[in-house]
């Protein structure tokens, strides 16, 4: 095993940040290309005239998920040492609703909100100020919400442990899921590419 | 006189070379996007987030109106350590990167500009509300669920993590649910 480099003491914790920001620039670069830098573009997935967000999200985890699984077979990444955050089902089922109701109130997600305003857009700075101001909130309260915080608490664990089934196998399926998600978006897209005329994009 | 004319037609030259290139195909940026979050998992054996670079940033803004608070605050004292800054963070280093990433993106796509993105049948001064509030409910989110997009459904949903699968079906789910009744901020 010779990966993840930092865990296994390649670089130090202060190269580790340089590293964060050159990767940082790959992801905002990837997020603007794929225009997520424009909210109208972000919340059409919700209105279904344009699933990019479906798109460019599950390449991306396929992607990663296939490199991963791959280095891990070869014996040079060792998945154990890379961090997953663990599963507190109650809180992100309600964090992950709340979110979706965020996402399409306020066109953006904490990422994609950043490469919005590096942009340009005022919205996108609007909403990163919102959100800092929530973040504030619900620190200011987290006596009152740790309960919810908390709730659903059984640990780090994966698909492949929770439904006992391999872990190829999982693999196997989150992409045929996805090409099948593929080709059902591109199927939405045409059908409703004969509805909407499509509307300025800013003003 | 003379010139005006030329000022002009300067102008018009730089409206054109101003218009915006299309976006990347879906699948390629998603590749990219893959790719870079492999380097992350690699590199540094964790995965892309934002939500933290946030909780950083209000940790650090805590501290310095009331240092005792925020080191007593059982959610903002996990990112304060002694003797350490609390921005000198992996996530406000990658998301200082991402804001300079998008920025390089934009640049060569010719699509920095000044704009409020919205519909057309609602005011510059609604849609800046509703950015403002949906934010704040996405950050109330982002802090119960431990991660967004990035963090959650991005990274964990790459290592089948249980909790971002459970966590993105219901971003999804919340907002095809409530899409309806805001229409009007961007149809």
């Amino acid at each position: 095993m010779s990966a993840p480099f930092y865990k296994l003491g390649a670089f130090g914790d202060e190269a580790s940040l340089i590293v964060a920001f050159l990767i940082g620039i790959g992801f905002g670069f990837f997020l603007e290309r794929a225009g997520f830098g424009s909210a109208r573009k972000l919340v059409s997935q919700f209105y279904l005239n344009d699933l990019a967000v479906f798109k460019v999200m599950f390449t991306a985890i396929v992607t990663a998920m296939l490199g991963v699984t791959y280095l891990s077979w070869a014996g040079f990444l060792d998945l154990s040492l890379v961090y997953l955050v663990p599963t507190y089902w109650v809180a992100q089922v309600v964090g992950g609703l709340l979110l979706g109701v965020g996402f399409v109130v306020g066109g953006y997600c904490p990422g994609t909100s950043v490469a919005a305003t590096a942009t340009g857009k005022i919205d996108g700075l609007v909403f990163v100020l919102g959100f800092a101001a929530g973040t504030l909130g619900f620190a200011l309260a987290f006596p009152l919400v740790k309960g919810l915080y908390t709730a659903g608490d059984i640990g780090t664990k994966t698909l492949p442990q929770v439904l006992g089934i391999p872990y190829g196998i999982i693999v196997f399926a989150v992409v045929l899921m996805a090409v099948g998600g593929f080709m059902g978006a591109t199927w939405v897209e045409k059908k409703m590419a004969g509805r909407a005329v499509p509307a300025k994009a800013t003003e | 006189m003379a010139s005006v004319t030329h000022d002009v037609v300067h102008e018009g030259v730089a409206e054109k070379a101003r218009v915006a290139q299309p976006y990347m195909n879906p699948y390629l940026a998603g590749i990219g996007l893959g790719l870079v979050l492999l380097a992350a998992f690699v590199l540094v054996g964790r995965g892309l987030g934002a939500s933290g670079a946030f909780n950083s940033a209000i940790a650090w803004l805590v501290s310095l109106v009331a240092p005792g608070y925020a080191r007593s605050n059982e959610f903002l004292s996990a990112y304060i350590e002694e003797g350490t800054h609390p921005l000198k963070a992996w996530l406000v280093f990658e998301i200082a990167g991402a804001f300079v990433g998008a920025l390089l993106s934009g640049l060569l796509a010719g699509r920095v500009a000044v704009a409020v993105e919205k519909g057309p049948r609602v005011s510059v001064g609604t849609r800046l509300a509703l950015a403002f509030v949906g934010g704040g409910l996405m950050a109330l989110g982002a802090a119960l669920a431990r991660g967004c997009t990035s963090g959650q459904a991005l990274t964990g949903g790459s290592l089948l993590n249980l909790g971002s699968w459970a966590f993105m079906t219901c971003v999804f789910g919340g907002a095809y649910a409530v899409a309806f009744f805001v229409r009007r901020q961007w149809r």
